[in-house]
């Protein structure tokens, strides 16, 4: 575990020394902050056609779906550029040799970086918490599904995060890893489109698969154990995968 | 402390090293000595456990290294080819990271960082980052990363590549230290560097040791013995036979009015007597040296010319 911490530690500050990590969090808040205030707008304004709140949306369906859905998409386009360095560069850098002659495991060094780019996803969920402090300094918004909406978002980024981790171990060039793991990203995303021309068993495998149609349940304020284990195994896999992608690269 | 045994790699159909087999001591310090793409840096990286071998064994400070790299990790310093640094680190962090892979205490890291660094003399770019240093500078602290640990074994390959003849002097010393306490071994293509540093060479070339020896003994057995330079005021044809008749003297060229006599090993003083002989055949002698054939021509014997030893 100290190992792993040692990892995390070592990428999560190496974010923060060069200019990386400002420019996704600053470019995250604009966006999502935008994104806010525009949903925030569209419910006041349907709160006056509406009278007083009767028969319109409520805060939830109104403000926090909308606004949280459109942080998977953000994350979507944004988290590659996290995660696409972290083996990708140690490898151009030969740094990789310095991992791998030290005391410690594959495993250990996969959670690390996975760790690293976790934390970065926390702090950004963090400044985020300012939405909710705005609803609940001006409304009555539930909590429940506030929070059920960051489980969902967490548990996608982490998704994410591992993908673009097994893209980065498999090339030395950020940018082939980064388009990688967006391209693949998408394509996890997207795949629920084919399900509804495909016939009734791969229509539902096809759905099944897809990243985002996991994602409905906690949008509306359900912790779903079943859509959380897809998130979780999906993450497990992808990191399994890294894990051999580095192994062999040993044998090469 | 290291045991090698039929160590073979292959890259596809391409062999890299065929059937190593050698043995460091404890507190040895021993030259790798090959041309580039001999095998040395492949030889060292499956030693760390960077890479498995396909075929034999190496045992390091008694752990194996297919059946337990760990153990094999925590007693080995490495300082690979291109030296593995952030550059987006400072010199300070960066080395107190690498003492936590390692595994140092948090309570004697500090201590251990500080160390190595006074040790490689790096005090004045200790909070600079390593993207800003000379190349110098980085090929130190990747020394300083091998080393942070106090590891009982330390494997470097080509450790003063890069370094100005100051540095390099400095680093020798350095190397020099360790013996007794810490086993290392050292790669080169550059042969003073092993003559500077080294009790023990093992000379490889394609993936084969051609050569395993002390240097003295090395130079003993392969070098034709001394050679004897002398600038004369004219080459007089019966001087140079008179001296081609002495005992011990393999053979004299001469080029103008430049001689130089090979003496047959063993042989024992001979520089009177050759001296004498000019002198009294009436060539004049104004300049006269010594020297002993050194390991460059070893070196230039053992793997241009495919003779075995």
């Amino acid at each position: 575990m100290n190992n792993v911490w040692s990892i995390a530690r070592k990428d999560f500050r190496s974010y923060f020394t060069s200019p990386l990590a400002y420019i996704i969090i600053a470019g995250f808040m604009a966006i999502m902050g935008w994104m806010f205030y525009f949903a925030l707008a569209h419910f006041i304004m349907s709160q006056g056609f509406q009278m007083g709140g009767r028969g319109g949306p409520s805060i939830t369906d109104g403000i926090v779906r909308p606004t949280y859905g459109n942080m998977n998409v953000i994350f979507l386009f944004l988290l590659p550029f996290v995660t696409m360095r972290l083996f990708a560069e140690e490898k151009k850098l030969h740094t990789i040799e310095l991992l791998m002659t030290s005391p410690i495991t594959i495993a250990e060094i996969v959670l690390g970086k996975f760790l690293s780019s976790m934390l970065l996803v926390g702090v950004m969920l963090l400044l985020t918490f300012t939405f909710p402090i705005v609803l609940f300094a001006t409304g009555n918004p539930e909590l429940g599904p506030i929070a059920s909406n960051y489980v969902g978002v967490f548990l996608l980024a982490s998704c994410y995060v591992s993908l673009g981790l097994l893209f980065s171990a498999m090339t030395e060039n950020q940018i082939v890893a980064g388009a990688l793991s967006f391209a693949a990203g998408l394509f996890f995303w997207l795949i629920s489109w084919a399900s509804q021309s495909a016939g009734a068993v791969w229509g539902d495998f096809l759905n099944y698969l897809s990243l985002i149609s996991h994602n409905a349940s906690f949008g509306q304020g359900v912790l779903s154990s079943a859509d959380a284990v897809y998130y979780l195994s999906f993450t497990g896999i992808c990191l399994f995968l890294t894990h051999r992608v580095l192994d062999s690269y040993r044998w090469r | 402390m290291i045991n090698v045994s039929h160590l073979t790699k292959n890259y596809g159909p391409r062999m890299a090293i065929h059937d190593l087999n050698f043995t460091i001591q404890k507190g040895e310090i021993v030259g790798f000595l090959g041309p580039n793409g001999a095998g040395k840096s492949t030889t060292m990286k499956i030693i760390t456990g960077f890479m498995p071998a396909t075929d034999g064994s190496v045992t390091v400070a008694g752990h194996d290294v297919f059946s337990d790299p760990i153990g094999v990790k925590k007693n080995v310093g490495f300082l690979p080819e291109n030296p593995p640094v952030y550059p987006d680190m400072q010199v300070w962090d960066y080395l107190d990271f690498t003492a936590r892979l390692h595994g140092v205490a948090s309570s004697a890291r500090a201590k251990a960082v500080d160390v190595a660094i006074q040790k490689t003399q790096l005090g004045d770019v200790r909070n600079r980052l390593i993207g800003n240093l000379s190349k110098g500078y980085r090929q130190r602290v990747g020394l300083a990363q091998a080393m942070v640990h106090n590891p009982q074994v330390l494997i470097l390959d080509e450790p003063t590549v890069g370094l100005d003849p100051k540095q390099i002097i400095e680093i020798r010393q350095l190397i020099k230290s360790f013996a007794g306490d810490h086993t290392v071994i050292l790669s080169s293509h550059i042969l003073p560097e092993v003559t500077a540093s080294c009790q023990r060479v093992i000379i490889i070339n394609r993936g084969k040791i051609v050569a395993e020896d002390t240097l003295d003994r090395l130079t003993t057995r392969l070098s034709k013995g001394l050679v004897y330079s002398l600038l004369v005021k004219t080459a007089v044809p019966s001087g140079i036979e008179a001296i081609r008749k002495i005992r011990g003297v393999g053979s004299v060229a001469a080029t103008g009015n430049k001689l130089v006599v090979e003496i047959v090993p063993d042989s024992g003083e001979l520089r009177d007597q050759v001296v004498e002989t000019a002198v009294k055949l009436g060539m004049g002698v104004l300049e006269f040296s010594s020297e002993r054939v050194g390991l460059e021509e070893i070196f230039l014997q053992l793997t241009t010319v495919e003779q075995s030893v």
